[in-house]
């Protein structure tokens, strides 16, 4: 059984195709990045999945319970952390999250409660008021509001968006302990690096439809690669490595290499033919590098 | 469990944390209506024998603010949800749509009843009411809040916009309740305007409400409940209707 499950789903909203046909498995405890330029449909794709948007077409089911058929265990087996943050301003934290519990039928959930509290930093805050707490602790009472029914499948709308460093950091912190407490985690950022470093597999979308779909390692070595960065001082590239030399912006060289000990050869190259380098690096395969590439071979493709 | 006694609760807690705004502003407009009008009208109208018009004057009042007040409640909580987004902590728990509208529909009806009360309560000094019979005024305040309460979950999940739902409670609530035979028995009208007093749901839960006191009215209480409680099922058949298919809620 999946943990998500999308099959064909398509949305369209008047003229605007939101999801065309998107299809994909997420398996229960992979964390699975799902990455794409803003209206590629992310968060319609995870609004269907919650049932806050109905899909025309197509199904999707979460832990196997289908959204639409079987709507009470979909929604119990999801805690969905939504983009923009909202928040009751009626309520402090504590009423929050215990009316949040209410909803999905706990009623003695307090333990749990305050255990969110905690390991979201938010204890000293408990009894303020939702109104008076500032953007990042809005952001993780959202988290703790997604998490208030212990749902197998945690989705993640761009949750860091706006939030600083130091937040960003405990808030991954503490969703990879959920990821290795067996939780499935489903993720959409712009943050690629973070994506890199966190998901073991991803999907990119572009106009609501789904152009990559793999591990992160396999599509970063599909299309991303080692490459020597190198500047130099004087002198100029041996043939051998101008053939296959980029210049970049900063007038220095990009050289591709299969592996570090490749740059040794390269260095070694660069002594005989007499230049002298200003600077050198080795620079690891990077996401950003894939999505751009996928992105722009499907403008080709359009 | 089910996530509707929660729902219910939150709607009620979030009108009694502003009671002055939800509770104790209506029931005192109430008896700024009964000071004023008493004073300007007492010698000069009785609308039903043995009734003094100031006594007549309290129970369509106190039905006036039950019905505005059970509208504002489910209108305004849910725009007030919908324009500030945290309508999706309502929508994504598993709640079904009869769930969410008998929450809205039963605190509607508890700040409706609320502010019955204290314009009961507040008005009790002044005027004393004979309550005929109390089953009458019991089905009445309650078919009556229920019908308001439903019309204002209509509003709140139709309007985009707070001009929207101030246009549907000053143009259609505020005039509908006002002409409903709060200050004058209907009999007193010219019969073009009895007959158009006819058609006004609200109308017949105010007279309704007034026989439970006086145990007189301008028709039948039996045909007021018939009347009211085919509306409301009418109303609530549609707005079911309406969450279910999720329109403009679930898009």
């Amino acid at each position: 059984m999946s943990a998500v499950q999308a099959a064909d789903v398509r949305k369209r909203y008047g003229a605007v195709r939101a999801l065309e046909g998107v299809s994909l498995e997420v398996q229960p405890g992979e964390f699975f990045g799902l990455l794409g330029p803003n209206g590629a449909g992310k968060t319609t794709l995870i609004s269907a999945l919650g049932g806050l948007v109905r899909a025309d077409s197509g199904t999707l089911s979460v832990m196997g319970h289908d959204v639409t058929r079987d709507f009470r265990s979909a929604r119990r087996a999801v805690g969905i952390v939504p983009q923009e943050i909202v928040f009751d301003p009626f309520f402090s934290v504590r009423e929050t999250l215990e009316i949040q519990s209410g909803y999905f039928g706990l009623r003695r959930n307090g333990a749990w409660i305050d255990e969110l509290l905690e390991r979201l930093a938010l204890t000293s805050k408990a009894h303020a008021n939702m109104r008076s707490l500032s953007g990042g602790m809005k952001r993780r009472v959202m988290v703790a509001q997604a998490l208030v029914h212990r749902p197998p499948v945690i989705v993640l709308d761009e949750p860091t968006a706006g939030v600083d460093v130091e937040l960003r950091q405990t808030l991954w912190q503490f969703i990879r302990g959920l990821n290795a407490a067996g939780h499935t985690i489903v993720l959409t950022t712009h943050y690629l690096e973070e994506a890199q470093q966190l998901c073991s597999r991803i999907a990119m979308m572009k106009d609501g439809r789904i152009v990559a779909l793999g591990s992160t390692a396999g599509l970063l070595a599909e299309f991303s690669e080692r490459v020597l960065r190198v500047k130099l001082e004087s002198g100029t590239l041996p043939p051998a490595l101008a053939a296959r030399a980029v210049p970049d912006a900063a007038g220095g060289f990009r050289i591709p290499i299969a592996d570090v000990a490749h740059a040794e050869e390269a260095l070694r190259e660069l002594r005989v033919a007499g230049a002298a380098v200003a600077s050198l690096e080795v620079a690891e395969p990077e996401l950003e590098e894939v999505f751009v590439k996928i992105m722009r071979r499907e403008e080709r493709v359009l | 469990m089910s996530g509707f006694p929660t729902l219910l609760y939150k709607e009620v807690l979030r009108f009694w944390k502003v009671s002055f705004q939800t509770v104790a502003a209506p029931v005192l407009s109430a008896i700024l209506y009964l000071i004023v009008f008493a004073h300007a009208l007492a010698d000069h109208v009785q609308a039903f024998p043995g009734v003094t018009y100031v006594q007549f004057l309290v129970p369509g009042l106190a039905m006036m603010a039950m019905l505005q007040n059970a509208f504002a409640n489910s209108s305004s909580s849910i725009i007030q949800s919908k324009i500030t987004g945290n309508i999706i902590f309502i929508l994504l728990p598993p709640m079904s749509a009869l769930e969410l509208f008998l929450a809205y529909l039963l605190a509607a009806m508890v700040r409706g009843i609320v502010v019955g009360m204290g314009v009961f309560a507040a008005t009790l000094w002044l005027v004393p009411i004979p309550i005929s019979n109390p089953l009458w005024v019991l089905a009445f305040a309650v078919v009556g809040t229920a019908i308001l309460g439903v019309l204002g979950i209509v509003a709140g999940i139709w309007a985009e916009k707070f001009d929207q739902l101030a246009a549907f409670q000053n143009f259609l609530v505020m005039p509908l309740t006002f002409l409903a035979g709060v200050f004058y028995s209907m009999h007193t009208l010219p019969p073009f305007w009895q007959a158009i007093s006819k058609l006004n749901p609200f109308f017949y839960a105010i007279d309704g409400f007034r026989y439970g006191f006086f145990g007189q009215s301008d028709v039948s209480p039996w045909r007021s409940l018939a009347f009211a409680t085919a509306a409301l099922a009418a109303l609530s058949w549609a707005t079911l209707g309406l969450l279910r298919r999720g329109y403009k809620l679930r898009h």
